[in-house]
């Protein structure tokens, strides 16, 4: 079953636009506020998330699908970025025995 | 107000509630839980919007893949909420005022663009898995085919980066 767009009975563009906006932001706070590795990993991708939201959004509205072959682009990149943080993170907790972001400033020489 | 946008400022709503309690929540685990909520409210969007490839893939990548690997890392790492980092209470302030202000301007810089009307009542049935496939092994084969170079380099980087160094302790 096809639905028909929702953009053509009555949502409009911009409430997508706000609400990608909004959860941008929020990803934003989430990596300035936290300060446990593995929860800023996770604002990282809610931030992705957000992009891909909007971009769907867009391709839905102007009916074309190259925007939807790059949102799984996106997802392809984020796996494969999760993957390594995470490996990171596991690497510099056997060092610190710690995720908090605070204690990994070994680099600052 | 019709039904359909009804559901869709409910799902937006919800959206923004279950996004907001992963930074706001103390306990890691429960965060990665309202993540994977955040992960399902952002299908179901897809799928209001007719892109349901798009939808299916999320739920499997994100919700399946990503999130469970979050949550062994955390599992194995034994991370409570005794030993959560806490934040000083001038750094929580300067990180919500800057978050805030960021949102802010977004927001207000978005509320009044003009974006282009629809132009023709197609058929929409782009975000269907024959069209998608269509576009991605004719127009887009060649970063198709670079991405699978991608996956074995960030597979090579997680193997080699995990391993265990030998101890040099002679």
């Amino acid at each position: 079953m096809i639905l028909a767009s929702i953009f053509e009975s009555g949502v409009s563009i911009q409430f997508y636009m706000i609400l990608a906006s909004i959860l941008f932001g929020i990803g934003v706070l989430g990596v300035m506020l936290r300060r446990n590795a593995i929860i800023l990993l996770m604002c990282i991708e809610l931030m992705l998330n957000a992009v891909n939201l909007l971009l769907v959004a867009f391709s839905t509205y102007f009916g074309t699908g190259d925007a939807q072959v790059f949102v799984f682009f996106i997802m392809v990149v984020a796996a494969a970025e999760a993957t390594v943080g995470l490996s990171i993170i596991v690497l510099l907790f056997r060092n610190n025995r710690s995720v908090d972001i605070g204690l990994f400033n070994k680099l600052k020489g | 107000m019709s039904n359909l946008e009804i559901i869709t400022f409910a799902l937006g709503g919800l959206t923004i509630g279950s996004a907001l309690m992963v930074i706001l929540s103390q306990h890691p685990v429960r965060s990665v839980m309202y993540l994977i909520l955040t992960f399902f409210m952002i299908s179901a969007n897809y799928i209001l919007m007719n892109a349901q490839f798009i939808a299916i893939v999320n739920i499997i990548v994100y919700a399946g893949a990503i999130m469970v690997l979050l949550l062994f890392v955390l599992m194995l790492l034994n991370l409570s909420k005794d030993n959560e980092p806490k934040s000083t209470l001038s750094m929580k302030l300067a990180a919500i005022l800057a978050g805030g202000s960021l949102m802010t301007v977004l927001v207000a810089a978005v509320k009044d663009a003009v974006v282009a009307p629809i132009t023709e009542v197609s058929a929409n049935q782009q975000g269907l898995v024959e069209s998608l496939g269509q576009l991605l092994f004719t127009k887009y084969v060649l970063p198709f085919e670079i991405s699978s170079i991608l996956f074995i380099s960030a597979m090579v980087g997680a193997v080699l980066l995990a391993k265990r160094e030998k101890q040099i302790i002679d």
